[in-house]
């Protein structure tokens, strides 16, 4: 069997202490050295990151997120241990945990830590494909003659490089496709580096949950449940036909997953896929100045990141949540791909208004997808709407100022509401 | 109730109704077709409550009466039976089931009660008019490319048929707009329409009335109120409601001062539009215009995958000018030309251009440029 220590990266045969260090973190598995699709995923990152450059925080429950209203984004693992999870609304988390020290997230601080992270994983291969700010896949096939090292030996030395120059800790997920290399990540963590190898994917997948299928959200689950699909073994009992009949292109997805094939490419090429903010408020609210006043500045927001990463989008979308917690979405294609912020609030507002008056609301969003280049952007005007120029405009202008003297530098007054 | 109906009489009275209803139906006796016999003819009618057509068809009647039956079933069945064929209903309302017998084939259909059927309120009409088929088919077909499909601005999701003023005085108008292009069309104001409300009719009821107006020589009564249209010829009826909304004031979008003047074959212009648009798989094609003396290149410029160029010889003597549009756009407006030259007004790369056909300014059309 293929062995590798973790802490100096010797490769080793079945010694159970590394002869050469003496450690004790060997991971060991027969495919160990054939293996090449990875998963890298950060454990707990923004809470290491606050950990990182606090050290005070160290040894304390550190939880990310915003006010009393707002979700846990990141809870450190101390505050994992006491129930804490993301996307747990705050209040309940401080009656889990009363003595979690909140953070509010430092985005700017996550993206910088973010990019280094990057810049390591860059050095391992061209094909790294981003998820999001902590987590990334990386196909590794091919590269072992060009580092003198195969894949498992690179990635052990990346989370240990990431470790000692960064100053944060990942979990390597590594099989032979992107779905079992996501799922493996997540089998160690935090620190962990857990392997899924072809010959014993049908039994490690049998009594698993379909739940851990990425992008099998609650609504999915629900509609898998009435299936009385619950386990892969579930799944393998359905041919082809029957479940993309009743799940659609996710049915022919399915049928590959519970037989542990995955086809899609680790691809490079970043395809952001929307541009979304959302914003939960401090109280429920039907004010329609207020909400006017969100739209208008998270249509800011989803416009600076468009510019920022010189991405157009052609579909708007608006989301609201109920204070039932029941979700309203609606969205609308736009003729002409736009990145500015006037387009996509005019176009959020018209969902809104379309909507009707269903308040109060604890939640309002607005996103941006179906992404083209910016050279696609705002290519034509709306000949019922002639001052649609000038207030674009007004906005690149805006836009400089904001570059050059901050971003409060110069607002619209909407804004202030 | 039983009838006896030829096939193809009763086929083209069921396919109007089966296209009026809505395929996704939640309320059930919506995907139904009410039929109603007496004397000697049949009646069919079909809604999908904002929209009503009745076609009303010569039939033998045995004995009268009505009933209800899945209108895409019964006109699947009318189709696939033999040309010439005689078809008889008969209803029996103990079991609740249609037979349709014609030849050697028998079907028998479930029914709906006709007391559950929609019947559209009657209406005040305050103004009822007589239009030449060939009149409405021309200001109907001309427009309703430009019908916008966006839902936020459901008040361009048809074309607003009004009075309004023109040179030669008053006219019956079409405009429709989608925000990208413009199209205005006029004819002569049928006598007694003058007092017409201006309505907005439906994109549907726009599909739904052309069926009506193949033959040039047909008369259609047409009635309007605030709220309802109405086109009949004597053996159909299509009532519609209107989009409840406010058209905008499209008259400021319409540009009265370009003065530069482009005259070109509008087969050959848009052929050639088309041929350069071809290297490009952008759902927004843009073809940009090199206006010279008497000289046009069309060209678009792909960088992933392509370039094309195609010079045209034209009347142009105004000063060069670059202007990109989309290509769908110049296309579909292009085509509405089918007598004299097309010419283009323009001002600048930033400003609406119009297109007319020779000098008629009866059919008017006005584009967005494209940024190139």
């Amino acid at each position: 069997m293929s062995a590798l220590c973790r802490d100096c990266l010797t490769e080793l045969q079945d010694e159970r202490r590394c002869p050469k260090c003496g450690g004790m973190r060997i991971v060991r598995h027969d495919e160990l050295f054939d293996l090449s699709i990875a998963h890298m995923d950060c454990d707990a990152f923004y809470a290491s990151v606050e950990k990182r450059d606090n050290p005070e925080l160290a040894d304390k429950p550190v939880v990310i997120g915003g006010g009393r209203r707002g979700v846990v984004s990141t809870a450190c693992y101390i505050a994992r241990i006491r129930g804490v999870r993301s996307a747990m609304p705050m209040f309940q988390a401080l009656k889990l945990c009363p003595d979690a020290v909140v953070v509010k997230p430092r985005m700017s601080v996550y993206v910088e830590t973010s990019k280094r992270i990057r810049a390591l994983m860059d050095e391992l291969t061209p094909a790294v494909e981003p998820l999001s700010l902590d987590e990334a896949f990386m196909d590794l096939t091919g590269t072992a003659k060009l580092h003198g090292a195969p894949p498992a030996v690179m990635l052990a030395r990346l989370v240990k490089r990431m470790k000692e120059e960064i100053g944060v800790t990942g979990s390597i997920g590594l099989s032979h496709n992107k779905f079992l290399a996501k799922v493996a990540s997540d089998l160690d963590k935090p620190q962990g580096f857990a392997v899924i190898g072809a010959a014993e994917t049908d039994d490690f997948l049998r009594d698993k949950s379909v739940r851990m299928i990425w992008g099998v959200g609650p609504a999915a689950q629900e509609s898998l449940d009435r299936a009385g699909i619950h386990t892969f073994a579930d799944l393998l009992r359905w041919d082809q036909r029957e479940l993309s009949d009743r799940f659609g292109s996710m049915g022919y997805r399915l049928w590959h997953l519970a037989r542990g094939q995955d086809k899609r490419k680790v691809s490079a090429r970043n395809p952001v896929k929307s541009i979304s903010k959302e914003t939960t408020f401090f109280e429920d609210t039907s004010s329609l100045d207020l909400l006017d006043g969100h739209l208008w500045r998270l249509s800011e927001q989803v416009a600076d990141r468009a510019k920022a990463t010189g991405k157009a989008g052609r579909v708007v979308t608006l989301k609201l949540k109920r204070a039932n917690f029941s979700l309203i979405s609606r969205r609308l294609s736009l003729r002409d791909a736009t990145q500015m912020a006037d387009s996509i609030y005019s176009t959020a507002r018209g969902l809104f208004d379309q909507v009707g008056d269903q308040g109060p609301y604890r939640l309002i969003g607005v996103g941006l997808s179906d992404i083209v280049d910016e050279s696609h952007a705002d290519l034509s005007a709306d000949l019922l709407d002639p001052d649609a120029a000038k207030r674009r405009k007004a906005e690149r202008a805006t836009d400089k100022i904001r570059a050059r003297f901050g971003s409060d530098a110069i607002l619209k007054g909407r804004s202030m509401r | 109730m039983k009838i006896s109906i030829e096939r193809g009489t009763l086929l083209k009275a069921v396919s109007q109704a089966q296209s009026v209803v809505e395929r996704r139906n939640t309320i059930p006796i919506l995907a139904n077709v009410l039929i109603e016999a007496e004397g000697n003819t049949a009646q069919f009618r079909a809604t999908d409550l904002d929209i009503e057509v009745v076609d009303k068809a010569a039939a033998m009647v045995e004995r009268a009466g009505s009933t209800t039956v899945s209108a895409n079933t019964l006109h699947e069945i009318v189709r696939k039976l033999p040309d010439g064929a005689l078809v008889t209903l008969t209803d029996d309302s103990a079991t609740g089931r249609l037979t349709v017998e014609a030849g050697r084939s028998n079907f028998s259909l479930a029914t709906l009660p006709k007391e559950d059927f929609p019947v559209m309120a009657s209406s005040d009409y305050a103004c009822n008019f007589t239009a030449n088929a060939a009149q409405l088919r021309r200001l109907f077909d001309k427009s309703k490319f430009a019908i916008s499909t966006e839902e936020t601005r459901y008040y361009l999701n048809g074309v607003y048929m009004h009075v309004s003023d023109a040179d030669g005085g008053k006219v019956l108008r079409c405009v429709a707009t989608d925000g990208h292009r413009l199209a205005r069309i006029d004819s002569d104001l049928p006598e007694g329409a003058s007092d017409m409300p201006g309505v907005i009719v439906p994109r549907k009821t726009v599909g739904e009335l052309r069926k009506l107006l193949d033959d040039d020589e047909m008369d259609i009564a047409v009635s309007v109120s605030e709220t309802k249209v109405r086109f009949a010829t004597p053996d159909i009826t299509l009532t519609s409601k209107v989009i409840d909304g406010t058209f905008p004031d499209y008259t400021r979008v319409i540009p009265t001062g370009n003065t530069r003047r482009l005259e070109v074959d509008a087969a050959e212009f848009a052929k050639a539009v088309d041929r350069v648009a071809t290297v490009s798989s952008e759902r927004s094609r843009a073809v940009k215009l090199a206006l010279d003396e008497d000289r046009l290149i069309l060209s678009v410029n792909a960088p992933d995958s392509g370039a094309a160029e195609e010079e045209l010889a034209v009347a142009y003597g105004d000063e060069r000018l670059e202007i990109g549009f989309n290509a769908k756009y110049l296309l579909e407006i292009a085509s509405q030309v089918d007598r004299e030259n097309a010419v283009f007004m323009f001002n600048s790369a930033g400003d609406p251009t119009l297109m007319r056909e020779g000098n008629d300014t009866t059919a008017v059309y006005v584009v967005m440029p494209m940024r190139v």
